[in-house]
Parts: structure tokens; sequence; C-alpha cells
């Protein structure tokens, strides 16, 4: 490894001050941190990889002390930060805007405390979300929000973009289920708020969960765990057109049932999971719902057949139920690993995350397909239908830019056609970059001017991941008319 | 001319002769943009666990060998260093949901830098040319060279020499070589070239050797013969068959494995072989992916010899055997050997074999599909890393309170039982097939902190 000292004075390195660098050193060890350029590569990009920007140096602390110290070095020298987890960000999430320094939570994995008694578990920001289960594996409890990612990403970044999942609509999304935080303040002080939280305070676990690092850096989390269902039926039901199952899925939700997952996935999308999974979905139907119901064995049987009946009237072509532990898994596992997959059609996909009222779900499909024909890009669906939640997957070659102008043209019409029908422009996978210039057409000025001075009021400085969440001038003027910037290939 | 060139670079990285490298003997480039950037095979990466740095991640790797490819960056020596660090032990292709063939990505890559002029310590040199590539693919000089251990061993005094400390005066790949070597026991005669099928032969079967394999494990080898036998297959054991060339196609030497791997065609080109049976799984990866790795005219024939071979836990759960007789009330947890797990997606097969074991209780290990830090010689060559993995495994295998652990991989097993007698752990470590075979001979296998982890 080149000695330090000897790079940086020769400017080859970083942007940041020598003297920034070595301070960070003596935090966190020289091992540590990351300066040279070309070790700052990968982490121009997250899952969303239209936006790229490299940071000017990276730093792996290891405790919340370290985070700590680590903001007071950004705040003394005046160094824009973001806090980084597993990057699976779908958005941009982890994109540094205008560079700086990434703060990687990354080895800070320790679950901390599982107390089945009191039902939390605390856990470090950089545990992974299938870590906490496998760790509570036969305790009879989970930890309910299961973004698809879940394998990989961390709970500090389910926090950071309040993330959801397929059991969303039953058990709600990461901020029903965060008890308190520990988090590191843009100034390198170091605030806690719950888990025991008397009911007349502010809620800061509510304002800090999705604020997507605008806020503070959270390194610490309690969370609920909640109690396994005593019993679960899970469906695989084919339609011939995706318009009969989205009809389903209002219906229903309207019969008054709440499904723990209402899940669908279109002919397009089943392509891709077939050939990672071989699992046996029918290729020559409109789409797929996966239907879980949950709860006591006695109403289970009952819930079952209404379901049926309704899937019938929509004309359902297939309904099978998983017979076995396994054979859910193996189907959830399709479910979850589906957008993963689509390197199986295509070398770049871009996902939304759109929403709409559950009852103009048929609409917005149609939108969705008229507009795949009018930009000549082909998409494929999956959707948290339950939740009026869609998720168009467009298609392209990133090497070719007139590609990449369509796909990001067609994005921004779904999205103003989910604001247009009363719904929004995210759901789980938050602003990041990608969706940061349709902030101003989602909220009303008042309201971000509201949400800018929450954010001064943590962040005077914004130099807390700066320019994201609420757009500013200057976030604007570093994306362009669109959130393609920087050393694309 | 050449002086010069190995003077820059490994730290300059010089991209234009890079660059032709990689277009010459690197990945097809396509492969580059089949992974899509999800990073759900982060989680599963040995080296991002520890170390939670997405260079060090397949994503990360891949998309920095793209970088490389597209000219954005040149392979300088922080680059090979994070490209060098990867166990190749893909398990991030199990975990990749869009099937990214990582291994055709990375191996090619490193081959084509490794055809770059480098800049070596003498050591290194050494071990290269003279220890790796010059004893440890052929069975016959890897038993000469462990003959004085053997000897050291049976006088008493191997042992004594590792505790006083004196293996520290070796130079370190040495050093970390002579800590591997595990008890040898009593020397085996090799196998005859015939072993006949128990009852009526229901199968005609090639059994591989491979190098250390022989060298160190022979005893793996006689068992997995005798199971074999009484399945009902004849073994044939073909005298002039070589070692897989996995070790040379890794550290850079393709020339030399395709000739290796030329030579295993022609000694198993016996006709009547229903398969030939490897009881390692690097060696089978590797036989299993000779049609990957050159581009001539016996792709085709490399083709066939490739569909034959099988893994003695995968051919035995396909064949079926017959219901061991003896009894072995032990508590065992079985080790997901890389090559087997991820390279050739074996998983369920080894758990069933065992199942049929009266007694045998086994219990699943936690992250039993992490790499232990083996992985071919690269516990020789990154033993830091490597002994992070080891000592990591080694927590999980005591957590499940197993008296034995059981690994279908000699590299596997060399770092496993290491990390057992480093720590004193009253475990042993084998092959599951030598668990098969004390079954059929209705013995137990000696367990407890009284024994050494020996073969």
């Amino acid at each position: 490894m080149p000695r330090i000292n000897d790079s940086i004075t020769e400017g080859q390195s970083t942007k940041l001050a020598a003297e920034a660098i070595r301070e960070l050193c003596s935090v966190v060890g020289e091992q540590n941190v990351l300066w040279h350029p070309s070790d700052l590569m990968v982490y121009e990009c997250d899952g969303y990889t239209i936006a790229k920007h490299r940071p000017d140096a990276v730093v792996f602390p290891s405790d919340t002390q370290q985070v700590a110290a680590v903001a007071r070095i950004c705040h003394r020298h005046k160094i824009p930060m973001l806090p980084r987890g597993a990057g699976t960000s779908l958005a941009g999430g982890c994109v540094p805007l205008g560079g700086g320094l990434v703060i990687m939570l990354t080895r800070m994995t320790r679950i901390l405390e599982i107390d089945l008694r009191n039902r939390f578990a605390v856990v470090e920001a950089g545990v992974r979300n299938t870590q906490l289960a496998r760790a509570l594996v036969g305790s009879g409890y989970h930890f309910a929000p299961d973004p698809s990612s879940q394998t990989a990403s961390t709970i500090g970044g389910n926090v950071a973009t309040n993330a959801g999942g397929p059991h969303t609509l039953k058990y709600g999304v990461t901020v029903n289920h965060v008890l308190g935080v520990e988090a590191v303040l843009a100034d390198g002080s170091i605030v806690q708020h719950g888990p025991v939280v008397d009911p007349g305070m502010l809620d800061l676990c509510g304002v800090l969960t999705g604020s997507e690092g605008t806020l503070a850096i959270v390194t610490k989390i309690w969370v609920r765990l909640t109690p396994l269902p005593s019993a679960l039926r899970t469906l695989r039901v084919a339609f011939p057109t995706v318009e009969d199952a989205t009809e389903a899925v209002s219906e229903i939700i309207a019969a008054g049932l709440i499904p723990a997952a209402l899940e669908l996935m279109d002919r397009g999308i089943l392509e891709a999971v077939e050939a990672a999974f071989q699992f046996g979905f029918p290729l020559d139907v409109g789409a797929v719902l996966v239907i879980e119901l949950d709860g006591e064995e006695a109403s289970l049987e009952e819930e079952l057949q209404i379901t049926r009946r309704i899937c019938e009237r929509w004309n359902a072509r297939e309904i099978l139920l998983a017979n076995s532990p396994e054979e859910r898994e193996r189907l959830w596992k399709c479910r979850k690993s589906a957008v993963a997959a689509v390197g199986r059609l295509s070398p770049s996909y871009c996902i939304q995350d759109g929403v709409v009222p559950r009852t103009k779900l048929p609409q917005i499909v149609k939108k969705v397909q008229k507009i795949s024909q009018e930009f000549n890009i082909r998409i494929v669906n999956v959707a948290h239908a339950g939740d009026g939640n869609i998720h168009p997957i467009f298609l392209f070659d990133e090497r070719e830019p007139a590609q990449v102008d369509r796909v990001l043209e067609a994005g921004r019409q779904v999205l103003e056609e989910c604001i247009a029908l009363g719904g929004s422009i995210t759901a789980e996978h938050g602003v990041g970059v990608e969706k940061l210039h349709l902030m101003r057409e989602q909220y009303r000025p008042e309201d971000l001017t509201a949400m800018r001075r929450l954010r001064e009021a943590f962040n005077p400085d914004g130099l807390l991941t700066p320019g994201k969440l609420v757009p500013d001038e200057r976030s604007l003027e570093w994306l362009g008319t669109y959130p393609r910037i920087g050393g694309a290939p | 001319m050449e002086k010069n060139l190995a003077n820059m670079a490994p730290e300059a990285g010089n991209s234009n002769l890079a660059q032709e490298a990689i277009r010459k003997w690197g990945p097809d480039p396509a492969i580059y943009y089949q992974c899509v950037h999800c990073g759900l095979c982060t989680a599963a990466c040995p080296t991002y666990t520890e170390l939670g740095d997405e260079n060090e991640s397949p994503r990360g790797r891949i998309y920095l060998m793209r970088l490389v490819h597209e000219g954005r960056l040149a392979p300088d020596a922080r680059v090979k260093s994070h490209l060098e660090l990867c166990l190749d032990c893909r398990a991030c292709e199990t975990a990749c949901p869009s099937g990214v063939p990582y291994g055709r990505i990375i191996e090619p890559f490193r081959n084509a830098l490794h055809q770059l002029p480098q800049k070596e310590s003498l050591w290194q040199r050494f071990l290269q040319r003279w220890v790796l590539l010059g004893v440890f693919p052929y069975r016959k000089r890897i038993r000469l060279a462990l003959s004085p251990v053997r000897l050291a061993q049976r006088l008493k005094i191997y042992w004594s020499l590792e505790r006083l400390g004196l293996f520290r005066l070796l130079p370190k790949p040495l050093r970390e070589m002579a800590s591997l070597v595990p008890e040898l026991g009593r020397s085996l005669p090799p196998l005859p070239a015939f072993l006949p099928a128990k009852g009526r032969p229901k199968a005609r079967v090639g059994l591989f050797l491979g190098c250390v394999a022989d060298g160190i494990f022979r005893g793996v080898h006689w068992a997995t013969a005798r199971v074999l036998q009484q399945a009902g297959c004849d073994v044939v054991i073909p005298e002039n068959q070589v070692c897989c060339g996995a070790i040379h196609f890794h550290v850079g030497d393709s020339e030399t494995a395709r000739h290796l791997a030329d030579a295993n065609l022609a000694a198993f080109s016996a006709d009547g072989l229903d398969a030939i049976v490897v009881n390692h799984a690097g060696c089978g990866a590797m036989l299993k992916e000779y049609p990957h790795h050159w581009k001539d005219d016996h792709q085709e024939a490399r083709r066939q010899f490739a569909a034959k071979i099988r893994d003695v836990n995968e051919f035995l759960d396909c064949l079926g055997i017959p219901p061991p007789p003896g009894r072995i009330p032990l508590k065992a947890t079985y080790h997901d050997a890389c090559h087997l797990a991820h390279a050739q997606r074996i998983t369920a097969a080894p758990r069933r074999l065992l199942a049929q074991i009266p007694g045998l209780e086994i219990r699943e290990l936690p992250e039993s599909e992490i790499c232990c830090g083996s992985a071919g010689t690269y516990n020789l060559l990154h033993p830091r890393m490597a002994d992070r993995l080891g000592r990591r495994k080694l927590e999980n295998i005591l957590a499940t309170g197993a008296e034995v652990v059981l690994a279908s991989n000699a590299g596997c097993l060399l770092q496993i039982m290491r990390e057992i007698r480093r720590a004193k752990a009253p475990v042993v470590a084998m092959h599951p097939i030598e668990l098969l075979d004390y079954a059929y001979r209705e013995e137990c296998p000696p367990v407890g902190n009284n024994r050494r982890n020996s073969r």
C-alpha cells in the first residue's frame, strides 16, 4: 500500500484535505479509510446504475463513537458526508451527490440483544435483515419488515428508506417496527430516542425513519419482534390477464380480508423467475398472484374459500396451494428474487416504485402498457398489489444513451400518472437521486419548505447527505434535467 | 525491455498492455453486463462479510473488471489486490438470481493479468515455481516431500517442533504449509488398477486420485473405493492419471493445466466407464469445467469427459447404497465445500447419504455455505484472510456441539484440521465417505480430545 502522506501531498488521490484524511485515519485506523481513486470507483453507484458520482473518500467506522468522531471531523472541515449500508438502494440513495465522504456502516454488524419476553431486539445499523431473522429461528418471533433485498440489505438501510416488503400489507412498514434509535447528528453529537417513549413526546423515531440519511446517521436500532402466525396458507393463482388479477386484488380487500401478502408478477417477469429457479410457473398467462393468508387455523379455511371464489370469479386459470413449508419458502424466494433475476432478460434495468389507490390498479397497469409501446421499451411488472404499490421494471442497455433517455422519460410519465391518480412517487425505495426532480410535483412548495426547515434543525450546515430527499437549487443543478450525472460509461 | 516492464507493471498498471492481455485471455465481455448490480451477492461473499468493503464483494469486483474493460480504470496494484483476495468460492453464483457466471469472469481475468510481467519476491517465485507447480501436482513427489514429515511424526518430534515455535524459522509460505500438514499416520499402499464390485456389478466407474488428495488423504481414496465396491461398482484406477490442473489454472498457468487435462482425458479413455468418480470437490469442479477453459479442437472430447464426472456423494446418492450395518452413535455436522455446494450445486446428496448411517445425529452447521478460507492455495497466499475465515468456521462448528465435522474436499479438511489443532478443540474432521466406510466396516471412529486430527 502506498504511503498516505506521500500520495496525498502529490495531490493524486482525493479532493479532501490531506489533514482531514490524516484525522480520519487516526480515528478509525489507516486500513479503514479508502482514498485512492481506484478504491472509490465501486462506491459511485448502488442498485440504481443510471446516476453515478464518486465519493472523495470512504471510511469504515466500527462503532457509534467512531461514527461521531468522523462526523466531527467532517463538521470541522466542512466535508459532505453520506451513510451507506449494503448499497442495494434501487433509487440512488447511496450515491454521494457532489462527492464527499461515504460512511460505511457495514462493519457495525452486531446483534446486541434479543429480549423475547419484552419482544424487542437491539441491533447495530449494519446488521442484515436476514441476519436477524436467522438469529431468531426457533424463537417463534420475527422482525416483520421483509424487503425483497433482505438477504443483503441492512436494518440501518431499512430504517433510512422506511422499507416495506410483501408482508407490509398486514404488518406495516419499517417505522411501525422501530421502537428506538441511537443516531449521530451532523455535528457529531449522539442522540437517543426510545425504546420506551412517553406518548407526549415528539416522535423522533418517526421523523428519522425514512429520512434517507438527511437528518442523522442511525447507528443502533431497537426493533419490535412480532410473534410468527400460528398458521399459514400460501397460494399461487394464475390469471389470463393482468387486469383480471388486479380486479381480484381489489375485491379481496373489499371483502374485508387482510391477507399477509398479495403480490403480483406479470408474464414478463415470470420468464426471468422461471429461468432462475425452474419453479414451474405457467408462462402462457397474463399474471400470477401470490397470496398469503395467516392467522388462526380456525379462521383460515373460510378465508381461503372466499379468496378462491373471488379469484375464480375473475377468471383464475389455476389455483395452487403451497403444500409444505419448503414449497412456501421456494415460492417466496422466487417472488423476492424476481427483480434481481432480470439480468436474464436485459443488461440494465430501472425499477419504478409508484403507488396508486388499490382500486386504480387496472388503470395504472393499462397506462404502463401504453407507455411501454409508446417509448418502445420492454417493461415487466412486479407489484405489492395489495398496497397499490407498483414496480414496473424498465429493461434497457445503459451503454445506449438514447435508450437511457427514453427510460427516464417513460419512468417520469409513469410516476406522473401515479400522482394524477391520487398516489405517490415512492412507497419503499425512497427518493434517492432518481425521483428528486419529482418531489416538486408531488408536494406543494409549503410542504417542501416545512421539510427543509426540519432538516435544517437537525443538519444546519447541510453537510449530511446534501441535496437529497428535499431538492434544493444545488442538487437540481447537480442533476440537470434528469438524474443522469457524471461518470456514465 | 522485460526488466523495465516488470518494474512498472504492478504499480503503474500499464493500461495498454493490460487491455491487450484482457482482450486476448480475459472473459467474454458480454458476461460483465449480465450483472445488473443489485447487490444480493454481497452477503454470500466471505471477504465482504469479513471486511464490509464493496471492493471485496462480487458485485464490486465485477464492476472493477468491467471498468478496466471499458478503459475507465487502470488495473493497478489496488485493483489487483481486490481481485486476488477473492477466494473463488463461487458462493455468489449460488446467490445470484440473474445467474451471472462469476467464476467465468474472474478466473480468465486474473489469468490475463498473470500474463503480464510480474514483480514478485524471490519467495513468491520459489513458492509458485517449485512448490505449487513443481511438487504439488505430482502425487509421488508430494509423498516424497512429505516422507521426512511422516518420519518426524512417527518419531513424535513434529508436533514438538511446532509447539516450540521452530516452524517460525521457516519462510512464511513454507511455515503456512508446515502448519497445514495433519498427522499422516501409517503409510498406505497405492490403490491397485482394479477393484471388483461386491456381488453383481451395477456399474463400472473410474476413480480419480488427484495430487494432494493422494499425497495426504490416500485413506479417503481407499474408503471411497471400498464404499463404491459395497454399492456394486467395479472400480478402475488408471495409473497414468495426473493432477486435475486446478492449482496451475488458478495461479495463471493455463497452458500446463491444458496439458494435464489432455493427459487425464487419455488416462480415462477406456470404454465402458459409466462415470468417473471424484471424491474431492475442488478436483471435481475443475474436471467438470474442462470444456469451458480452453478453446481448441479438443473441446468436444473434453465435453464428453466432463459429462462423465460425478462427485462421489452425487454418484452414490443417485445409484443408491445398501444400508450400512454398523452404528455410529456420534453427533456430526457437515460443512459445504464451496466447490461442491457452489461450483457443483451439490448440497442435499451428502446429507442424504449421511442420514443413512444408523445412530448418527446430524446437526446443521451455521454459515455452512461460507468458505472456510482454504480455497485451493489461497491459505498459502493470503494467510491473514484465510485465518480469519478459518476461525469463523471453527466457532460455528463448535457451536453445534458436534464431535465430527465432515467435508468433501481436501483443502477444507486441511484448513479445518489446522484450526482444530490450534484451538485443541474436541472435534475430528473427516470426509463423509470415510464415515460411511466406518459404518460398512462396523467400526466407530475415535473421537474426543485424546485424538489428534489425522487421517
